[in-house]
């Protein structure tokens, strides 16, 4: 239950930054705080407490406990998609910065209406 | 096996596009046409193969619930024919218009990738994998809004991006916490255990997270902020995939797919829907009227169509929904056509801007007589297509008793007709300015997409028993039968 408030928490302060802040590192940094959050939660949902990684060494003994490896091989997919969207944002928000000059971003407001 | 292919070309090519593109500059024109002609083709043949029922492809022979499955039913084929129609046309316009940008082939590159995301959408059995190509398909697109790379492009990227992405990690939230409580990630398993015995508070959260993160992706009011942005700012042929397609797989049909088929049809889905639509089609209508810059005022109009369809699933009568699954075809078509049509008014007299056009009917009779055909459709003029859409979303509406809804939608449908005739009459009619004396037509490869979408809004039109016999009411079924959508999947 801790595991899952602090997730919660975690989703709470990257959401807080990306619609507060107003520079657009920080916008960045946000966005990566919620998806690591995300990704956490995703984790901390196969995980049981004193339990055996899922590897099967004699077939005849099957693990008596096992964590879930499947939420694993997922998060690690969403940690390489989070990468690239992380990498593509921060390739733009340089772009902007050459545009504009600026990171803040009530200054970078020329599309209205 | 037919159903893979869909995903393995485009993505092979997206591949092969950036290898070729050092052997010869035109070989991305090439390949990128091959490609989505052969999409098309398929999607037209599987149109016979699906007659016996839908066909279920299990990714390396692990059956379901265990392995990812790739299900091709008539909804699937619906939305494939859509993004195969509007993907050909833009894939034949790009040749010409995208030689205004440098390294196209870095165009074809993503342009592919984006089908390969659009197309695993629809196909895909698995939620999981079903985030996976959303992903693939808005880090594409994230691109290629910002492929243009000047102040407004990568304003309007940035801001995409970052609503895009918190609507993709409301997904992921949702599929972590059903997959937490249910322990599957199969759609038709998932659906199976939601009936049997899923717990309401779970499934009411995960359920709005999925409605959140749809809406924002079908930019459904209050979340279309990053809509009138992204899309004008996009190259005219990826506007048109975004606004004809984009907004429609991600948005429409992850939406119908996620709440009719797998968590069942419950009242408070559809009445959200109801009001979702309802606030789409009325703000972005008035808000449309009042723009000047072209691509602007088709992105609102968008964002209001949306809300037609919105409207027409939250019926949850057969003809609305009917309307809706026609009006995803239609508005496609129409919306992509006059996106083109914009871009060609950007290649020859190089604006935008509405204030500054006039008299171009004369210097462009393909481009003036096309974008009649796509407004008059959008419009909901008979004979055109958008007119039998509208009627049954309408009709659909009525008979679900919701009469003010029914009235809203009709006095939308007018005002629609004005915005449409006002971009009509500042572009293209009146007296031409001088500056604007030595516009010449565009080249022949655009007038060809143009002419292409054109007839297909008139065909759909004229034909248009044949097509909802064929097309429309097997993927009105597929909605209509709800959660027995796991049957089908786990028998075939």
């Amino acid at each position: 239950m801790a595991v899952y408030s602090a997730c919660i928490l975690l989703i709470g302060i990257g959401l807080y930054c990306i619609v507060v802040k107003r520079n657009l590192v920080k916008i960045i940094i946000g966005f990566a705080i919620l998806e690591y959050a995300v990704n956490l939660f995703f984790a901390s949902v196969g995980y049981r407490a004193s339990a055996l990684a899922p590897i099967v060494v004699d077939e005849a003994r099957p693990v008596p406990s096992c964590v879930d490896p499947l939420p694993q091989a997922l998060v690690l997919t969403a940690i390489v998609i989070g990468l690239g969207v992380t990498a593509l944002m921060i390739a733009i928000a340089y772009r902007l910065y050459e545009k504009y000059g600026t990171f803040d971003v009530s200054e970078i407001r020329r599309l209205r209406g | 096996m037919i159903v893979p292919l869909f995903v393995a070309i485009p993505l092979g090519l997206s591949f092969l596009i950036p290898l070729f593109s050092k052997v010869s500059r035109r070989s991305g024109d090439l390949l990128t046409n091959l490609g989505t002609a052969a999409l098309l083709v398929l999607s037209l043949y599987s149109i016979r193969l699906l007659s016996g029922g839908p066909l279920v492809y299990h990714m390396g022979g692990w059956k379901p619930p265990f392995g990812i499955v790739l299900v091709l039913d008539s909804l699937s084929l619906l939305v494939l024919v859509c993004v195969s129609v509007v993907s050909f046309a833009c894939s034949l316009y790009s040749i010409s218009y995208m030689d205004q940008f440098t390294s196209k082939w870095k165009f074809y590159t993503l342009f592919m990738l984006m089908i390969t995301g659009l197309n695993g959408v629809t196909v895909t059995g698995d939620v999981f994998n079903m985030y996976v190509f959303f992903e693939i398909a808005a880090i594409a697109s994230y691109a290629l809004v910002a492929f243009g790379t000047e102040h407004e492009e990568l304003e309007a990227a940035f801001k995409y991006m970052v609503v895009g992405s918190v609507a993709s990690m409301a997904i992921l939230l949702s599929i972590a916490l059903l997959y937490g409580g249910l322990g599957t990630l199969n759609l038709a398993d998932l659906s199976r255990k939601i009936a049997g015995a899923g717990d309401p508070r779970l499934l009411a959260f995960a359920g709005a997270l999925f409605l959140t993160g749809f809406a924002v992706k079908a930019a459904l009011v209050p979340f279309h902020s990053w809509l009138p942005d992204a899309h004008p700012s996009a190259p005219a042929p990826i506007s048109a995939m975004l606004s004809g397609v984009f907004i429609k797989v991600l948005g429409v049909y992850a939406i119908s797919r996620i709440f009719f088929n797998v968590f069942g049809v419950k009242p408070v889905y559809l009445n959200l829907l109801l009001f979702f639509g309802f606030a789409s089609l009325v703000i972005a209508a008035f808000l449309a009227l009042k723009q000047s810059d072209m691509k602007r005022l088709l992105a609102y109009s968008t964002i209001s169509q949306i809300g037609y369809i919105a409207l027409g699933l939250g019926t949850g009568t057969p003809l609305g929904i009917m309307g809706a699954l026609f009006h995803i075809l239609s508005h496609s078509t129409g919306k992509a056509l006059l996106f083109l049509t914009s871009g060609s008014l950007v290649y020859s007299a190089q604006t935008r801007n509405l204030q500054e056009m006039g008299g171009l009917e004369e210097r462009m009779p393909v481009t003036a007589t096309s974008f009649t055909v796509g407004a008059l459709s959008i419009a909901g003029v008979p004979p055109f297509h958008g007119f039998f859409s509208k009627l049954f979303i309408i009709i659909g509406l009525w008979q679900a008793q919701r009469y003010a809804l029914a009235v809203v939608g009709i006095l939308i449908s007018v005002l629609t007709l004005a915005y449409m005739l006002k971009a009509e009459k500042h572009a293209f009619f009146g007296r031409i300015r001088e500056e604007l004396r030595g516009v010449k037509e565009s080249p022949a490869t655009m007038l060809v997409a143009l002419v292409f979408l054109a007839a297909l809004c008139i065909g759909i039109g004229l034909f248009f028993p044949w097509i909802v016999k064929v097309l429309i009411e097997p993927a009105r079924d597929v909605l209509l039968k709800g959660i027995a959508y796991a049957d089908t999947v786990f028998q075939s």
